[in-house]
């Protein structure tokens, strides 16, 4: 039985890794070094890119995996991100003395409870939105499509019904604002803080999907749903729960971005899904890896494009996208036959 | 109404309600300038004109040929600018109209048709991401370019002499109206539109129309029977896109002023989709009840809706107000569309129809 078993094995072709997509954030940012007057001009464009592209894969990592998963483009994501943010400012403008307090502690005893309730709200909201909006509707996507676009219509005009259509500030905790000297450069602390939460986020999400059994239905029913229903395994739970997570990553991406810029508006979810989609779409739909490098990429890019041409920024991204679907159609890593 | 289709599509409306209603808007669209005097009104039936053109060009793409595109703006937008930088710069004459034209329109259908080629062969999703992306960055080049589109603010331009509000054609009122180049422009508008129209209804009736209509229904089958669905559906982008451009250009013709607000926004993207679907996918009189419905809401409902939010704000309901705020009106219009996907999909023309719901 177990020398049948290695010959199955041994009959498998090995998957070639493909390491080369890894390599091009580097590429990029080494590529731009000999354009940047200073070293530590380059550090601090690079770290601001950095921690801008993690916030975005933040935001577009839940979308893809929705996509990957339940093969359902959903363009109300754009809405979890501006509900998450506005979340956040309920929690913190109440706590605004905890956040101008001099006390790191004080100041995280206001966010960390900021950010579980935005998750909560837009993991909830997932939720609802899954049962009741998209469920009818699976595998039409031109229904799809419509639908959630009426849904994120409908929610940025109950966020301007209920918040007013002014922006709301959200500032920064007292202990995160400024920046520390790196050498010669300087680098913000809140930067720091957004690279560190999206490294978390990639690695929680690889360890899960390549490590647990969840993972391992997961990226089954991203191959083959039927099968897996065949199995036995409740796929139609699995997806709620995928698309509670991924909600959820919408609502902490909205209230990062809504930090970083210090300010909160309802147009913000739709102006970050067009960041959100090209990136998706440069990562290959459905891909976390793809995702997570096509975020590096784009920010990258804009951040060093902006510094040395800066009204060349606004197109940078679409550029990229060209180039990268020109290399390879379906973007870096394609995930599914669909 | 149904005989002067006829020869031209063989695609009559199909009920009698309908028809009547067609007929209807057709008659008060066209004698709009003795009907209701005034500059308001004039400037509905205009805008009603052009977003039963517009609406029925995003048709043969979103109800023909099954193609979700979020950059019909776009060339409605480049429509727009031609001829607004073109008067703009060579002052207010017909040969700067004709040259306005003559780069946007094969402009549009070369964007049209790159973004095609690049995108259309593959599937609905991936199409509606990328265009909404194009788009969106084409409005910010837009908006940002102001050497040469005037930027936010935009372009204000004159028109030839023969369109300007000035300009009288008969010294005497006709009707207690006086007919001045604004009613000329107006018409030019009507008819420019109602050509139009007539050309997409023949292009949709067509034996391409109806590859088109193959290809929505099962790719794979119109591509077994030997279709080229990459040439048909990149055709039909072609065809929509300089329809909108033409839209453009009349919709800056009437306005005298092209901006990024009037031209570009992603609100006129959702306008466009939202006639659509309420009019019904697919049909291209859909756009013309929709787009009726729709402009006409956009501009008397929001004063209802004050009214009832006033009510309701002296009554002491406590959200209510909000949510009937005249500046909410699109939240309600939203809940209508994601509703009539759901239970309407053939919008109101299907149901005059009698199609299945």
């Amino acid at each position: 039985m177990s020398a049948t078993d290695t010959d199955v094995g041994a009959a498998l072709p090995k998957v070639r890794a493909d390491y080369l997509p890894l390599l091009l954030p580097v590429v990029l940012a080494l590529a731009a070094l000999p354009f940047i007057p200073s070293g530590s001009t380059w550090v601090t464009l690079t770290i601001a890119g950095l921690a801008m592209g993690m916030m975005i894969f933040v935001m577009a990592s839940g979308l893809t995996l929705i996509f990957g998963l339940m093969d359902v483009l959903n363009f109300g994501h754009g809405a979890f991100i501006a509900i998450g943010a506005y979340m956040a400012t309920l929690v913190l403008v109440p706590l605004g003395n905890w956040m101008q307090a001099d006390s790191i502690w004080l100041n995280l005893a206001a966010v960390i409870p900021a950010v579980l309730f935005a998750m909560a709200v837009t993991g909830a909201l997932g939720l609802a939105f899954e049962r009741v909006v998209i469920a009818p509707v699976y595998g039409q996507h031109l229904k799809q499509i419509l639908i959630t676009m009426g849904g994120m219509i409908v929610a940025e005009q109950v966020l301007y019904a209920f918040f007013g259509p002014q922006q709301i500030p959200l500032p920064l905790p007292a202990s995160l604002r400024g920046s520390f000297m790196l050498g010669e450069a300087a680098v913000e602390k809140y930067r720091v803080v957004c690279v560190l939460v999206g490294l978390v986020v990639f690695l929680g999400m690889l360890a899960i999907l390549n490590r647990t059994r969840i993972g391992l239905l997961i990226r089954a029913g991203v191959e083959n749903s039927e099968m897996v229903e065949a199995l036995g395994y409740r796929i139609t739970r699995l997806f709620v729960g995928v698309f509670m997570a991924g909600s959820a990553l919408a609502g902490l991406g909205g209230v990062m971005w809504g930090l970083y810029r210090e300010q909160v508006n309802a147009a913000m979810g739709g102006e970050l899904l067009v960041l959100v989609f090209i990136v998706v779409i440069i990562g290959g739909l459905g891909s976390v890896t793809g995702c997570f490098i096509g975020a590096l990429l784009v920010a990258l890019a804009t951040n060093y494009v902006g510094f040395l041409v800066p009204k060349a920024a606004l197109v940078t991204d679409i550029l990229l996208m060209v180039v990268i679907l020109l290399w390879r159609p379906r973007g870096l890593y394609p995930v599914t036959s669909r | 109404m149904t005989s002067r289709f006829m020869p031209l599509s063989g695609d009559p409306p199909g009920s009698k309600v309908l028809s009547v209603a067609l007929i209807l808007i057709v008659l008060v669209l066209a004698l709009a300038p003795f009907l209701f005097p005034g500059a308001k009104p004039l400037n509905v039936a205009a805008k009603i004109c052009i977003f039963i053109a517009l609406a029925a060009s995003y048709d043969l793409l979103l109800g023909y040929t099954g193609v979700v595109s979020f950059a019909h703006t776009m060339f409605y937008g480049i429509g727009s600018y031609g001829i607004a930088m073109s008067l703009y710069s060579l002052g207010a004459r017909w040969d700067a109209v004709g040259l306005g034209l003559l780069i946007a329109l094969p402009l549009a259908a070369l964007l049209a048709l790159v973004i095609g080629l690049f995108s259309l062969r593959v599937q609905t999703i991936f199409f509606a991401m990328i265009t909404l992306a194009v788009a969106s960055a084409f409005a910010v080049l837009a908006s940002q370019l102001s050497w040469l589109t005037g930027g936010e603010d935009g372009r204000s331009f004159r028109v030839p002499e023969l369109l300007q509000p000035g300009t009288v054609f008969i010294p005497r009122d006709v009707l207690g109206i006086a007919v001045t180049g604004r009613t000329l422009t107006y018409y030019l508008v009507l008819v420019c539109c109602v050509l139009l129209f007539l050309l997409l209804l023949r292009v949709v009736n067509s034996p391409f129309g109806r590859v088109l209509q193959a290809i929505r229904e099962n790719p794979f089958r119109a591509e077994a029977l030997g279709y080229r669905t990459v040439v048909h559906r990149t055709l039909a982008n072609c065809i929509a896109a300089a329809a909108a451009a033409a839209v453009g250009a009349l919709n800056a013709l009437w306005l005298r002023y092209t901006g990024p607000d009037t031209s570009l926004s992603f609100n006129i993207m959702l306008d466009i989709l939202l006639i659509v679907v309420i009019g019904g996918m697919g049909t291209l009189y859909g756009a013309v009840i929709g787009g009726t419905l729709y402009i006409l809401a956009q501009n008397y409902l929001q004063t209802l809706m004050g009214t009832v939010s006033a009510a309701a704000g002296e009554a002491g309901i406590p959200v209510l107000p909000q949510l009937f705020h005249p500046d909410r009106w699109l939240l309600w219009l939203g809940v209508l569309f994601i509703l009539s996907v759901y239970f309407f999909p053939t919008g109101i023309v299907g149901k005059l129809r009698g199609g299945s719901g």
